[in-house]
């Protein structure tokens, strides 16, 4: 009895750090390799001559390079400032959009399906548009980003209240819930998960849509992720092209990834999708 | 009939009709029901699905508007349970009952000494911080037991509160309930198609039936307290609504 639960209790302090990470750690370790072998395999083949496409090495010594200089960094932060603007306002206006949307029936025959319509709209789609309402600026970026992200948002929302069961409904009635503490201390609870998803969903959209637009909009004198892409073609400048698109692709993981975290805990807790499938 | 007009009238009902749907698909819920429940009285409904039982709980509940007739409480709390415990999955036990103690105007400094207290009534003292998912079906449905009296309501309206549980956890939960009823003089009107469950708790039991709901007959059980299911005077009552319920069958 007493071996037991030592064991149990070893593996509790043991597993979370050590065993679970290289658990998830080593399925990714050698995807990476994987893919940068075949990289190497298709670079060294002489399908296309290596100012074009430069091997794994040469852009991880860019990469190395400009991580350790300044400029890299400073794209970094233009593009995450707008990220983190234009995240924010697609926050406010998804939720404002899609609590309005749950509460008038003819608000949502007016813009139900105009809602999941924008939401299939290629962003990009958009940039001619916002360049000419906005020329070539801030709000022209911050514009699309909205409009790409908005829509999953309130989407998320909408169908989190709509799958509301109405057991639960009728459960928080009879406590006496209506109006303002209907909504505050169930309806919104009970969408949380369903929200959360349109979140992660809305910040890939926005991720997209600001990418787009930094390759598009450049504004003088401001590096930023996606100008840096632009730039970089302008020269011909392979590895640098390559080793900003790794930057872009972990960012945008990263961002997810803590959306994941917390959408699987608020899961977790609730008893959904605890199961390994 | 002589209780009845010893205790005062807790509920009264003056020709509840409550339909569904409007012109050749409408179904007639309860057709013109008259009902009396004395203050302190554990009222039995008892019935075939459809015969409108759960109807009339939501009804009296306000959670349904009547079609027609009357309803009258007296101004008193009503709290329901259902036969899914509906606890909230985003919160603890304790978080449910707080949050039925906070929607019934319970001042937040005494909130959690009420959760304490609350639990510790239905000996579910150690499971405050366990989430719904966490309890088995009983425990959730004592959980949903405490949140209803949290409300500090003088009605209790059950909707087949133990239909879903294993005869064991549900002869528990019987004397559970019998006691918290005694000890807080509630007022029950409980809903069941188990004909031994209304006698083993009903002071009266109305059968119901049917296309349109009525009641269909009444009995007052005249069992001693403390009761048991399998006790041969259940049993003999239980038999004959039984009987009824069957007689009811072939004339349909």
């Amino acid at each position: 009895m007493t071996a037991t639960t030592a064991t149990v209790e070893a593996d509790r302090g043991h597993r979370p750090i050590g065993r679970a990470l290289w658990a998830r750690l080593w399925p990714m370790t050698a995807a990476l390799v994987i893919a940068l072998t075949l990289w190497q395999l298709v670079a060294w083949s002489g399908f296309r001559p290596d100012y074009v496409l430069p091997d794994p090495l040469a852009v991880g010594k860019d990469l190395a390079d400009r991580l350790g200089g300044t400029e890299l960094w400073h794209a970094i932060g233009t593009t995450m400032r707008r990220a983190a603007v234009g995240f924010t306002l697609s926050i406010l206006v998804g939720t404002l959009v899609g609590l309005a949307v749950v509460k008038s029936r003819v608000l949502r025959t007016a813009v139900g399906s105009l809602i999941t319509g924008l939401q299939t709209m290629p962003s990009i789609a958009w940039f001619p548009l916002a360049i000419l309402l906005f020329q070539l600026s801030e709000q022209a970026i911050l514009f699309v980003v909205v409009l790409g992200a908005a829509p999953s948002i309130a989407n998320g929302l909408i169908s989190g209240i709509d799958d509301l069961s109405p057991q639960l409904l009728r459960a928080a009635r009879v406590l006496g819930a209506k109006g303002v503490s209907l909504y505050t201390s169930v309806v919104m609870p009970a969408a949380l998960p369903a929200y959360l998803a349109g979140l992660k969903q809305g910040w890939a959209f926005a991720w997209r849509s600001l990418m787009a637009g930094e390759l598009l909009v450049v504004i003088a004198n401001r590096p930023a992720l996606g100008t840096d892409l632009h730039f970089a073609r302008e020269f011909s400048d392979a590895p640098r092209l390559i080793a900003t698109m790794i930057v872009i692709l972990v960012i945008g993981m990263i961002v997810d990834g803590i959306f994941a975290t917390i959408a699987n805990g608020v899961r977790r807790r609730r008893g959904l999708g605890a199961l390994p499938l | 009939m002589t209780t009845l007009t010893a205790a005062r009238t807790a509920i009264r009902v003056r020709g509840l009709i409550k339909s569904f749907g409007h012109g050749r698909g409408h179904t007639v819920a309860l057709g013109g029901l008259d009902l009396d429940v004395a203050e302190g009285q554990f009222l039995c409904l008892l019935g075939r699905s459809g015969c409108g039982k759960s109807t009339l709980l939501n009804v009296l509940a306000q959670l349904d508007e009547p079609t027609a007739g009357s309803v009258d409480l007296g101004g008193r709390k009503v709290a329901m349970m259902f036969q899914d415990a509906t606890l909230f999955p985003w919160l603890t036990a304790g978080g449910n009952i707080a949050l039925a103690l906070r929607l019934a105007g319970v001042p937040r400094s005494q909130r959690s000494a009420r959760v304490a207290e609350l639990l510790e009534l239905a000996h579910l003292g150690g499971l405050q911080q366990k989430r719904p998912h966490e309890l088995s079906g009983g425990m959730r449905q004592r959980v949903a037991l405490v949140r209803a009296l949290a409300q500090d309501a003088s009605v209790l309206l059950m909707d087949e509160p133990f239909g879903a549980l294993d005869a064991m956890t549900r002869d528990v939960l019987h004397d559970e309930l019998e006691r918290i009823w005694r000890e807080r003089r509630l007022t029950v009107v409980f809903v069941t198609h188990n004909v031994r469950e209304a006698v083993r708790l009903g002071d009266r039991v109305l059968l119901m039936a049917p296309s349109p709901g009525r009641v269909d007959a009444e009995l007052d059980v005249d069992v001693p307290r403390p009761r048991r299911i399998d006790s041969p005077e259940v049993g003999e009552r239980a038999r004959r609504l039984t009987d009824q319920l069957q007689a009811q069958g072939s004339m349909t």
